[in-house]
């Protein structure tokens, strides 16, 4: 099957599939990220490939029963290696009609469709803009619908746990997960365990929601309603030890893991903003790592304590979304004169300003490249997909480290809250990213000269407080070449300038060069960057199954660009750059290679699909 | 000063760089006294940290030949925050300025107050944009004609130390340039404090806003207008002590002592459970004009930011052990593909 699936109902019973995508769809307060996450859990334990996306709004409670209000997550389960959470869900569980008009356009034709019907009365209808009630207009014929009164039968479950009130209805989100358990055939024993883990303090809340999923389960398993399920067989992974993690979970432990690697105790300063929250979320909770993680008064307060940590040798780090790295520009460029060593996490969302705070867009590119005063180059370095975050972080502070310099580390919201299987790494096999602090002078009389480079990097000696005979003060002034004193010498304000640039020019040379996917002769070339990794490889496959070649970069390293990459470019008589922007990095090699590269451009807040990638391509191809 | 005889000197606290200040600006007399009173503390020079934001007393680290950053405009706590939560055991010094430290900066300075990180803030207090040339500042006076108010600002002031202890500072004191050692004194006590300390000193920008604080420093006036609080001690000021304050009402205000008896007169407590009384004492002048109190307004010791993190690592890891990396990314559930 393709990357996405139309299932074909037929009367067989466990009809086997490739691949399946499933939404869960309901009001933010029906529980339905829980819902996706725990079917998600069973899906790994069970040894299926899997993605997922989880779409949420920005408001905490919207108004019940309203469109705003709708929270839905997909996943995407196979029996092989797929790479995103599917264009189109196969099986969309409504649990209102708010929930079901905001979702009804992407299932897909002939798909399967659950409803909680109980929702699906008057002031419901109203408030979804529904004039009749879709399940008795005929408007639904296209889809297997199945209609379930979910909270008739979650009410007759608890019946005698001493649920009360609304907390009776709260545990329908495992109602729903407990039918779909059965439908997909996915194991019990991680939920069960989940729901005894978490609700274990709350008897009532424990049996409820253990009871919902059971009579989920049971209503599958004894209904005629319900003739087929679907098998989705455990895909063929590399041989491993597998977790399921999030972007913004590997990041955070790709920090943790990074400063192990450095020798260095990590400090995390930070402001809350969705969709990089959780990062700070993750670390706070790993003290006994020796993670200093410091909420600051705001997004400046919270990179300059990171740079007052890396001035004394922590490893500073500060994670944000683009309304904070607007925040923080003034301190970076302090930094990059500086020359201290400092991570800026970029968890990029849809903008300008507040914009779409929970959506996904890459649209940083351009700010983290050109967005600071002065002549202020800094490497740039791009996540591409959840998994990936671990080693890309960990190489992002490598850099930052050897080089003194702050670094960008671009992700976005798919990749900070979309999951994915990851291959768990041996961590004693962790690079060695240690650097050493200066404890010796460095000068010809004896005097400690804190702008001396290194030859190769052209980094400048780390010295921190507490060292003997190397005090010395920094500052945002133009300093002078080698002393670092003040100076206002055009001469030498040029020669910094120039020695900066090349430093970070300079490590090209330390990174890989690009490898092309497959290097084919191709005439098209796909080059992508960040999270629309997933869509333009399984679009790129559609177009291979096809029997027409295409040849793929996706980039890591975004400043500098790899070195070889003019001359891959100029391989291609067509070069497209798909981008969730207005074309960013599509100028950046415009600009950089004078190269004629063609911008696909999507900008509403959700990822890619790989058929759009695919129809686009074929339209580049057939032109 | 400490007993340890001495294992600096002043000249060992001094860099090579000309100090740039205008001939006769309070910073110079400030540096010495900051100079002097570190050659007699017994700490390792390396292990002392001055933090700058911008203005002309963002300078000072430059002058001090210790590890010193000179920062961005109004940072200098947040950069100084992120130094002592690092590194507890070094002494962080915030220089900043009125405009620094009380406009562009001011978020950051009551948050480090408020966290009671272990920084020592001496706010240098002019009332003017000194670096600028000459515009009012959020100290400046109500009235004040500057370049950017060539018909009398209409800004209302800040008071400085009233804002601190709003705050909830666990330090607060004030001091005048001029008087190197009473300077030297708030010095000593906010080192000797443990968390953050604010020190507004009366700095004279001779420059741009001359004889600002001239009640508090003339040959004549200041006799009249110091009012040196100190704790445990009743608040009377004047040649013969004949001036003193009491609080009633939450508010303080001037009698003559021979009219109210000296067990009227407040007795200041720079420990009291509230800043309450601290506060009245703040807003007996609203700058440096008429009797003003000098001193040490507030001195409480609670729990240090870093205290309490180094607290929760050091639990943590008596709970858990310390941190297995390749336990924590197996943390969440895994799964075997053979
Ligand atoms: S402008 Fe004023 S504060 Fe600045 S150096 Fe000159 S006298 Fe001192």
């Amino acid at each position: 099957m393709s990357e996405t699936s139309t299932i074909e109902p037929t009367d067989a019973e466990a009809q086997n599939v490739s691949a399946v995508a499933i939404r869960f769809a309901g009001d933010s307060g029906d529980g339905m990220q829980v819902a996706g996450t725990r079917f998600t859990e069973a899906s790994a334990i069970f040894g299926n490939d899997l993605a997922t996306f989880p779409n949420f709004p920005a408001e905490i409670r919207a108004p019940a029963g309203t469109l705003p209000g709708v929270s839905s997550f997909q996943v995407q389960i196979a029996d092989r290696d797929i790479l995103t959470a599917g264009d189109n869900p196969d099986v969309l569980v409504a649990m209102n009609p708010a929930a079901l008009k905001a979702n009804l356009a992407d299932l897909a034709p002939a798909g399967t469709l659950i409803v909680n019907s109980d929702a699906f009365e008057e002031r419901n209808l109203a408030k979804a803009g529904y004039d009749a009630n879709p399940l008795t207009d005929g408007s639904l014929d296209a889809y297997r619908l199945l209609e379930v009164p979910m909270e008739a039968l979650t009410k007759e479950a608890v019946k005698d746990t001493g649920l009360k009130g609304r907390g009776v209805l709260r545990s329908k989100n495992f109602f729903a997960l407990g039918l779909m358990a059965w439908m997909f055939d996915r194991p019990h024993e991680p939920t069960l365990k989940w729901i005894d883990e978490k609700f274990g303090n709350d008897e009532a809340v424990r049996s409820g929601n253990e009871l919902a999923f059971k009579a989920g389960y049971n209503l599958g398993e004894t209904t005629e309603m319900f003739r087929n399920t679907f098998e989705v067989k455990p895909a063929t992974l590399p041989p491993g030890t597998y977790t399921t993690v999030t972007g913004n979970q590997a990041l955070a432990w790709g920090l943790v893991a990074a400063a192990q690697a450095a020798k260095l105790p990590l400090f995390y300063g930070s402001y809350p903003i969705t969709p990089a929250s959780d990062i700070l979320h993750e670390l706070a909770k790993h003290r006994n790592f020796g993670v200093r993680t410091f909420q600051a008064e705001d997004e400046i307060a919270a990179v300059g304590a990171a740079v007052g940590a890396s001035f004394v040798g922590h490893l500073g780090v500060t994670g944000t979304s683009g309304p904070g790295l607007a925040l923080k520009s003034e301190t970076i460029s302090l930094a990059l004169i500086l020359e201290l060593p400092l991570l800026i996490v970029n968890v990029q969302r849809g903008g300008p300003s507040t914009g779409l705070p929970t959506k996904t867009e890459q649209s940083d590119l351009l700010m983290v490249m050109y967005g600071r005063h002065g002549e202020s180059p800094l490497p740039i370095v791009s996540i591409s997909t959840p998994a990936d975050a671990f080693e890309t972080t960990i190489e992002a502070v490598r850099i930052a480290l050897k080089y003194m310099t702050p670094v960008i580390l671009m992700s976005d919201g798919y990749i900070a809250t979309s999951a994915e299987p990851w291959l768990l790494p041996d961590v004693s096999q962790l690079p060695d990213i240690s650097v050493s602090f200066a404890t010796e002078t460095n000068g010809e009389d004896g005097e400690f000269l804190p702008y001396l480079r290194d030859p190769d990097t052209l980094a400048r000696p780390w010295a921190i407080p507490g060292t003997a005979g190397l005090e010395h003060r920094v500052g945002g002034l133009e300093k002078e070449d080698k002393t670092g004193d003040v100076s206002y010498n055009p001469l030498n304000h040029e020669k910094m300038t120039i020695l900066r640039e090349e430093k970070i020019a300079g490590i090209a040379n330390d990174i890989p060069e690009i490898e092309v996917d497959p290097d084919a002769d191709a005439d098209l070339l796909v080059l992508g960057w960040g999270s629309s990794y997933g869509p333009i490889t399984s679009g790129i496959r559609r177009v291979r199954a096809r029997g027409l070649k295409v040849a793929q970069v996706h980039l890591r390293y975004i400043n500098p660009f790899p070195r070889n990459l003019d001359e891959v470019l100029r391989r291609y008589p067509k070069v497209l750059i798909p981008e969730l922007n207005r074309g960013q990095l599509w100028r950046l090699i415009r600009s950089e290679f004078l190269v004629d590269a063609t911008s696909y451009s999507k900008v509403q807040g959700q990822p890619f699909k790989s058929i759009e990638i695919e129809t686009k391509i074929m339209e580049m191809l057939e032109s | 000063m400490t007993d340890t005889a001495a294992r600096y000197t002043r000249q060992d606290y001094q860099t090579d760089q000309e100090v740039r200040w205008c001939p006769g600006c309070g910073d110079y007399t400030i540096l010495a006294s900051v100079q002097n009173f570190m050659a007699g503390l017994d700490v390792d020079k390396e292990k002392v940290v001055f933090v700058s934001g911008i203005g002309c007393a963002a300078r000072f680290p430059y002058y001090m030949n210790t590890y010193g950053m000179h920062s961005i405009h109004g940072r200098a706590p947040a950069i100084a925050s992120g130094i002592a939560v690092a590194r507890p055991e070094l002494s962080v010094w915030v220089v900043t300025g009125d405009g620094d430290s009380l406009s562009i900066g001011g978020n950051h300075l009551i948050h480090a107050m408020r966290r009671n990180v272990n920084i020592k803030i001496l706010l240098f207090n002019n009332q003017i944009y000194g670096l600028t040339k000459g515009q009012y500042s959020p100290t400046s006076e109500v009235g004040k004609r500057t370049k950017s108010s060539p018909t009398g600002s209409i800004d209302h002031p800040f008071n400085p130390i009233s804002l601190a202890l709003g705050a909830e500072a666990s330090f607060v004191a004030r001091t005048i340039d001029m008087d190197r050692d009473h300077t030297q004194e708030m010095l000593q006590r906010a080192y000797d404090h443990d968390g953050s300390a604010l020190i507004e000193i009366y700095q004279n920008c001779n420059v741009f806003n001359d004889k600002a604080f001239i009640q508090l420093t003339g040959r004549e006036e200041r006799e009249l207008n110091r009012i040196k609080i100190e704790h445990g001690r009743p608040v009377v000021f004047g040649p013969d002590d004949e001036y003193g304050v009491v609080i009633d009402d939450g508010a303080a205000r001037i009698v003559e002592v021979s009219a109210v008896g000296i067990d009227a007169i407040h007795v200041h407590n720079a420990q009291a459970s509230t800043p309450a009384a601290a506060f009245a004492l703040s807003r007996l002048s609203h700058g440096p004009y008429g009797p003003t109190p000098v001193g040490v307004f507030r001195e409480k010791p609670r729990l240090m930011y870093e205290d309490g993190l180094q607290q929760q690592i050091h639990d943590s890891q008596a709970d858990r052990g310390p941190g297995d990396l390749q336990a924590l990314i197996g943390s969440t559930g895994t799964w075997t593909v053979e």
